[in-house]
Order: C-alpha cells, then sequence, then structure tokens
C-alpha cells in the first residue's frame, strides 16, 4: 500500500493535469491566435466555439493544484514557493482572460481593450505553464523538504523556452480544433496557420529533447543507457510520424484528425517527460514517495475520485455531446 | 525598510479571501431563491414569479462568474504563501478541499451552463431541478470550506506524529467541535445576506414606482424571511459563541476585552483594549453581563486574557469592534425584519416611505456582517493558524517580502479593475430591473455559453 498508493495518485494526477492541458489548452490556443484573426466576425465565431466548456475545461486545473495538495503535500510545498512568480502571473492572466470572455461582449467602445486582454491572459497563461514545465524539469533546489533556492531560479533560457514551446503547442490545438468547429474562411485560414504551428511545435520539442540529456545526467542515463534504449528508441520516430500524419491530414482536407494528431504530439511529449523524471515529482530530489500523503489521507479522497470521477466525466461528456457541430455566424446572443 | 514578510503574506491573503468571500456569500442565497421562484412558478402558474428568477439569474452570473475566478486564486495560495501550513496539515485538510473540488465545483460549474441557457432547451421542471443542484451544490461547496477552517479552529480526530498532523478518525475531522455551528451560522449568514439585497432593490423600485408587482412580491418575501431568520441566527451566533467559549477562550476574551479571570466579565459597550497595559484604558460597561451571556451566570467566571503569555493573544482592538459591528447589525435585521413584518400585518408595507427609504440603502448590510464576522473568527484565532498545532508565523513559505509585496499589489491593481467593472454591471442591471418577455422566443437562437448570462445581462444593463 505504502509503494503503490502515491503511484496511482501519481497516475490520477497526471491523468488530471493532461486533461486540463488538451482541453484548456485549445480555448487558451484560440486567444493565442486572435492577432492572426483580425476581423470581430471571427473573433466572435472563434470565442463562441469555446464559450460553453471553457470554465469546466479549467475546472481541472484546480483538481490538479487541489490533487497535488490532497496527494502529495509535501511535494505542494516545495513547488508553489519555487515558481512561486510564474504561479501567481499564471492565475493573474487566467483571472483577466475569464473575464475578458465575457466582457469583450458587453464592451461597446472597449472592445478591443477586452479584445486585447484576452489575447495577452490566454498567451501569458499558456507562456507561465511552459515556464513552469521549464523550471520542474531543470529541477529545483531543495534542502531539508524544503525549496531552498532563490525567487528567481526558474527563470533561465531554457524554461522561456518551454514557455515559448507551449505557447505554439496551445495555439497548435486552438487552430485544429477550429478545423472542426468552423468552416470556409475561417477554417481556411486556421488549416495554413496549423501547418506552420506543427513546425514550430516540433522544432521546440526537438530543442527540448536534445537540451535536457545534455543538461542533465540523471536524464541522458535514462534514456541512453541500456537496455532502456532499446524500449525508448521508437518514442521520437512516433512522434515524427504524427507530425507527418497531421501534416498530410491537413493538406487532404480533413477535418477531426489534425486535432487528434496535435493531441497525440501533446501527449507524446509529456510521455517523453514522464520517462524522463519518474518517480521524481520535484526533480531532482524529491519522489513520488517523499513527498505522498499518510495512506489514511489518499485512501479517503481515493474513494471520492473513484465514486465522483466517472460521473463527472459523464456530465463532461454530456455537454460536449449537447454542443457538438459547426459554430455558424449568428448563433447565440451576439 | 524591512518587510515583515509574515504581515505581507497574512494582507495578501485577507485581501484576497475577504473578497472571494463576498461572492460566494451572495451567490449561495441567491441560488437557492431563485430555486425558490422557479419552484413557485411552476407550482403556481404565475409568470411574475418566472419574471423574478430570470431577472435575478443575471445578477447572478455576474456574481458567479467572479466568485469563480477569485476562488481558483486561493486554492494555489494554500501552496505559494502558506507552504509549511500544507506541509504541517495537508494531510488532514487537503482531502476536505479535494471533496470540495469533487463533489461541489464540477457540479456547480455544470449545472451552471443549464441554469443559465436552458430556459430554451429543456422542459421547466429539469431546469428547475438543474437550478436547485447549483444551489445544493454551492451549500456542499459551503460545507467542506467550512469544515477545513473549522478543523483549523477546533482540530480534532487527528493526531501528531513528527510534527505533522495525521488522519484518525475522518467523521471527527469532518464533523469537528466548532463545524456544526459555523456551517449553520454562515450559511444562515448567506442566506440573510440575500435577502437584504432583495430586500434592498424591491424597496428601490416601489420608492421609483418601477415594477410595482415584481417589487412588492420581493419584498413580501424578503421581509418575511428576514422576519423569522434573522431571529434564528441570534440564536445560531449566541450557540457558535457558547462553542467557542468552550474550546477558543482567548478569542471569546478578546471579544469581551476580558482581561482578568478571576472576576464575572463585564459588557462592554464600548472600550479601548490596551495590549501593552493588559487592561481596558477606557469602557462604557454593563457589569457581569459577559459573564451571564457566555456562562449563563452573573457570578460565572470565565478565563481573561491575562492567563495566557502576550505571545499567545489574539489582536484584542480588532476582534473586539469587529465583533461589535457584526452583532449590530445582526440586532438592525431583526429590528428591520420585526417592522417589516408588522407593517405587512397593518397593509403599509408598501406605502411606509419611512421603512422604505433605508430599507432601499440597506443591501450591503449582509456583506458587512459576514466580513466582520470572519474578522473576529480569524483574527480570534491568532497568532494559530491551526488552533494549538501550528503557529502563524511558522506557516509562511519561504518567498522573499519583496516578492509578496509585488504580488499583492499586482492582485489589488487586477482585482480592483475587475471587480469595478463587475460591480457596475450588477448595479446597471437593477437599474434596468425585471423586463421582457419572461421566456425568449425560440428565433432568438439558442444560446451556446455558460457564462453569456451575464454578457446577455450587461448588454441589457447597457441599453443594448
Amino acid at each position: 500500500m505504502e509503494w503503490y498508493l502515491p503511484v496511482i495518485w501519481a497516475a490520477l494526477i497526471g491523468i488530471a493535469v493532461g486533461l486540463y492541458v488538451i482541453l484548456d489548452g485549445f480555448d487558451l490556443g484560440l486567444g493565442i491566435l486572435f492577432p492572426a484573426f483580425p476581423s470581430d466576425r471571427h473573433r466572435d465565431l472563434m470565442v463562441n466555439t469555446v464559450a460553453p466548456f471553457w470554465d469546466g475545461n479549467e475546472t481541472w486545473l484546480v483538481l490538479g493544484g487541489g490533487g497535488l495538495l490532497v496527494a502529495f503535500p509535501r511535494a505542494y510545498a516545495v513547488l508553489m514557493p519555487a515558481l512561486y512568480l510564474p504561479v501567481i502571473l499564471m492565475l493573474l492572466a487566467l483571472v483577466f482572460r475569464g473575464v475578458a470572455f465575457e466582457f469583450r461582449w458587453v464592451a461597446r467602445t472597449s472592445k478591443p481593450w477586452w479584445d486585447l486582454a484576452f489575447w495577452l491572459g490566454s498567451t501569458l497563461a499558456a507562456f507561465f505553464q511552459g515556464v513552469i514545465l521549464g523550471g520542474l524539469i531543470q529541477g529545483i533546489t531543495v534542502a531539508h523538504g524544503e525549496f531552498a533556492g532563490g525567487p528567481f531560479d526558474w527563470a533561465t533560457s531554457f524554461s522561456v523556452m518551454c514557455g515559448l514551446g507551449v505557447v505554439a503547442g496551445y495555439a497548435l490545438l486552438g487552430a485544429t480544433w477550429l478545423l472542426i468547429r468552423t468552416e470556409g474562411d475561417l477554417a481556411e485560414r486556421a488549416r495554413e496557420l496549423a501547418k506552420l504551428l506543427i513546425l514550430a511545435v516540433l522544432a521546440f520539442m526537438a530543442v527540448v529533447s536534445l537540451w535536457t540529456p545534455i543538461a542533465s545526467q540523471h536524464i541522458a542515463q535514462r534514456w541512453f543507457s541500456r537496455p532502456n534504449i532499446l524500449f525508448l528508441w521508437p518514442v521520437p520516430l512516433i512522434t515524427a510520424l504524427i507530425a507527418w500524419a497531421g501534416w498530410r491530414w491537413l493538406d487532404t482536407g480533413r477535418e477531426v484528425l489534425p486535432f487528434l494528431a496535435a493531441i497525440g504530439l501533446f501527449l507524446l511529449g509529456y510521455l517523453g517527460l514522464v520517462i524522463s523524471w519518474f518517480p521524481y515529482l520535484v526533480p531532482p530530489a524529491l519522489t513520488v514517495w517523499d513527498t505522498a500523503a499518510v495512506p489514511a489521507s489518499q485512501i479517503f479522497t481515493l474513494l471520492g475520485v473513484v465514486f465522483m470521477l466517472p460521473i463527472i466525466l459523464g456530465y463532461f461528456g454530456f455537454v460536449y455531446w449537447l454542443f457538438r457541430g459547426k459554430v455558424r455566424e449568428g448563433e447565440g446572443y451576439h | 525598510m524591512d518587510l515583515d514578510p509574515v504581515l505581507l503574506a497574512r494582507l495578501q491573503f485577507a485581501f484576497t479571501v475577504s473578497f472571494h468571500i463576498i461572492f460566494p456569500a451572495f451567490t449561495i442565497g441567491l441560488s437557492a431563491y431563485i430555486a425558490t421562484l422557479e419552484g413557485l412558478w411552476i407550482w403556481t402558474g404565475t409568470d411574475r414569479y418566472h419574471l423574478i428568477a430570470r431577472f435575478w439569474t443575471k445578477i447572478f452570473a455576474v456574481s458567479f462568474a467572479m466568485g469563480v475566478v477569485s476562488g481558483i486564486v486561493l486554492s494555489y495560495q494554500f501552496g505559494t504563501n502558506w507552504s509549511r501550513f500544507s506541509t504541517t496539515v495537508g494531510n488532514v485538510v487537503g482531502p476536505l478541499i479535494g471533496y470540495e473540488v469533487l463533489t461541489a465545483f464540477f457540479l456547480e460549474a455544470t449545472f451552471l451552463g443549464v441554469m443559465l441557457f436552458g430556459w430554451n432547451r429543456v422542459p421547466p421542471w429539469l431546469h428547475v431541478l438543474a437550478t436547485v443542484i447549483v444551489a445544493v451544490g454551492t451549500a456542499l461547496s459551503a460545507f467542506w470550506i467550512l469544515s477545513a477552517n473549522s478543523w483549523m479552529q477546533t482540530p480534532a480526530g487527528h493526531e501528531i506524529k513528527d510534527g505533522i498532523a495525521v488522519p484518525v478518525d475522518w467523521l471527527s475531522v469532518i464533523f469537528n467541535p466548532s463545524f456544526p455551528y459555523r456551517f449553520a451560522h454562515m450559511l444562515t449568514a448567506a442566506y440573510l445576506t440575500t435577502s437584504f439585497v432583495v430586500l434592498a432593490v424591491g424597496a428601490r423600485y416601489l420608492l421609483a414606482g418601477r415594477h410595482t408587482e415584481e417589487a412588492r412580491t420581493m419584498l413580501r418575501m424578503a421581509v418575511g424571511f428576514i422576519a423569522i431568520v434573522a431571529p434564528l441566527q441570534v440564536l445560531l451566533g449566541d450557540q457558535h459563541g457558547l462553542n467557542t467559549a468552550k474550546h477558543q477562550p482567548m478569542k471569546i476574551a478578546a471579544i469581551e476585552g476580558h482581561w482578568d479571570g478571576s472576576e464575572p466579565g463585564a459588557f462592554h459597550i464600548v472600550a479601548w483594549p490596551n495590549m501593552h497595559a493588559e487592561r481596558n484604558d477606557f469602557a462604557i460597561s454593563i457589569p457581569r453581563a459577559a459573564s451571564l451571556l457566555i456562562t449563563h451566570d452573573p457570578n460565572g467566571l470565565f478565563p481573561g486574557l491575562k492567563s495566557v503569555p502576550a505571545s499567545d493573544r489574539p489582536p484584542v482592538t480588532l476582534v473586539f469592534y469587529a465583533f461589535r459591528l457584526m452583532i449590530l447589525i445582526g440586532f438592525a435585521m431583526v429590528g428591520t425584519g420585526w417592522v417589516g413584518a408588522w407593517l405587512w400585518h397593518r397593509g403599509r408595507l408598501f406605502s411606509t416611505a419611512w421603512f422604505l427609504r433605508p430599507a432601499a440603502n440597506v443591501w450591503w448590510a449582509g456583506f458587512v456582517a459576514v466580513i466582520s464576522g470572519w474578522i473576529v473568527t480569524e483574527s480570534g484565532r491568532q497568532p494559530w493558524l491551526a488552533y494549538g498545532i501550528l503557529r502563524t508565523a511558522d506557516a509562511v513559505s519561504p518567498v522573499p517580502a519583496g516578492i509578496v509585496l509585488t504580488t499583492l499589489i499586482l492582485f489589488i491593481v487586477v482585482y480592483a479593475i475587475i471587480f469595478s467593472m463587475g460591480i457596475y454591471y450588477i448595479n446597471r442591471l437593477i437599474h434596468t430591473g425585471p423586463t421582457g418577455p419572461s421566456i425568449l422566443p425560440a428565433e432568438h437562437g439558442l444560446p451556446s455559453r455558460p457564462l453569456s448570462g451575464a454578457e446577455e445581462a450587461a448588454r441589457e444593463a447597457l441599453g443594448r
């Protein structure tokens, strides 16, 4: 029990974070793409494609953060102070973007300002999520179970690059999402953008994949030592294949498959990170077992998860099903 | 200048949590009010109830959105600013917050969509059900959060291992000694807060001679509710106080400005507590009245502040005055309810200007009482974060003061912009009032966005 409970919880939080990244990824992506769609008509349509979902999508972020507090309080207690500024800046960006969602419709003369807030809020939220990821990958200074580094440890060229990579990735999710939910010139433009973004995302993934083993002995060992490499060599190959397939599907006018390819790229990148660092939750110092809550706490909340998660997923699916299909102009109130 | 990181972290949390509580205090009550109106609409078939429900739903949407965005911030601040709190008591408090997300947060977020936009998409009974689910979801959310807070006040069901609190008995953790009182007191406070907003809006319309029928319904419902529930709240508050006297005697000593436990306590109407000299510099008092209230015996004794070292005492002046502000508003609420009920009985409720004029301006009463009450209970718990387990000063994150100050300023700026816009929209909505067809014609298009009720509302507010 002491051994596998933390692993179950790590998997659960991994799923919550993965769902968050994909779900909020595409709606943050639309905000990131705003400058590429200057017309008011396009922007209204774009926002309408995610309007029924974005609030629920963001709830997964609370489950991810809350889950960390529930299951790994010591990791939560180290990571939050270590990544203090990017976490708070991300939250403020999300606050701004959340209200801009609503206020851009009600504003008259100030609508361009709320559009700007929507774009900046979405982009900065995505960027700081990437910075948080980068700060985590590059390792956190820990002494006596507490964060022992400086307030700007996270601010490296590596984490900034991760931030830009996440911005590009979310933009790709957003562009391919638009292929599913829109049509006409808006969808065509999204298709063109998606091609550029696939290249950008591949480039960022390649840089991270080369940079981390060079910078970290641990990651180099994990990937290149025998017998690991025998099992792991297909990971980059499959990534390249999915990117190639996504490009083909964009070329051949497919509507749903490019979005699935974008999700596939995200999942593989995520898998790569898990391979690099599991079982460390606060690399390079603390593992899932070092930081786990006592079994009584993990079991108690796990019961709630086992019971509630299927129900939550049920009504989540229902809402997505209810609002399926292409969004057309004039739909909704606007 | 030397900045104190503990003080700054406390200021930051006090700011974000005070701002947040305004919205749940309102939306817990408002969702229940809307559910009641919809139930009456179905039951009686009276369109007026439906019109009023739709009007308040718009205001609900704006308030709920602000409650959500300010709430997400809090769930991360436990870690960013209070990391040693997570380490020390996370094993006990964490799961309570986890259950809040699992059972309440997702529930509210999802059925909110049906509540705001389902008018044309689902049959009326399903709409009522969705509204009831949202109302239950908000109350359930309060259940878990208040359980976590109460555990910090009166910890139970745990043991300390290597300086860390670990759970032993979850039922004792959840239903810790102060939880039932705090939950009942806060839930009632939320309902009263909402009824005073409804009262004020109804009175405002009656005075202006607009939306008269709707205003009368609002006024009747508000006055009836206040007349019964405000006195009940005083009783609940008294019980809550007795519970506090049992478990947190220093909080009660601070509330009463009671220094010397060897003498019966007087009730000080006004006083100037001097923490340095360990006495009240000045006081207007009713002798033995505090002993009568707390021990139900004029000669009863209860511990004074001097029974513990100065380092274990809460900030007396703040707790003392916040408490007096709260009970002043509480008794004014009882008075409002009873005077209103009497006027109603005499058939003069809708025409008595000396009642309507002040009533139209008391929408803030519940909010001020709620925040005062929270100041009493949170400041009164000091210097402890988790009573007897962890001191506030020991819980703070290892983050430099300058960084905390920077984010504090950012929070103030961002919240000021966003909340002033929100309040502005709500006020415009109230100004516009319950108008328009009670059910939108289908060709209006189907609403497709969970929060676009706020937008529709704001549009109407702007007269578009």
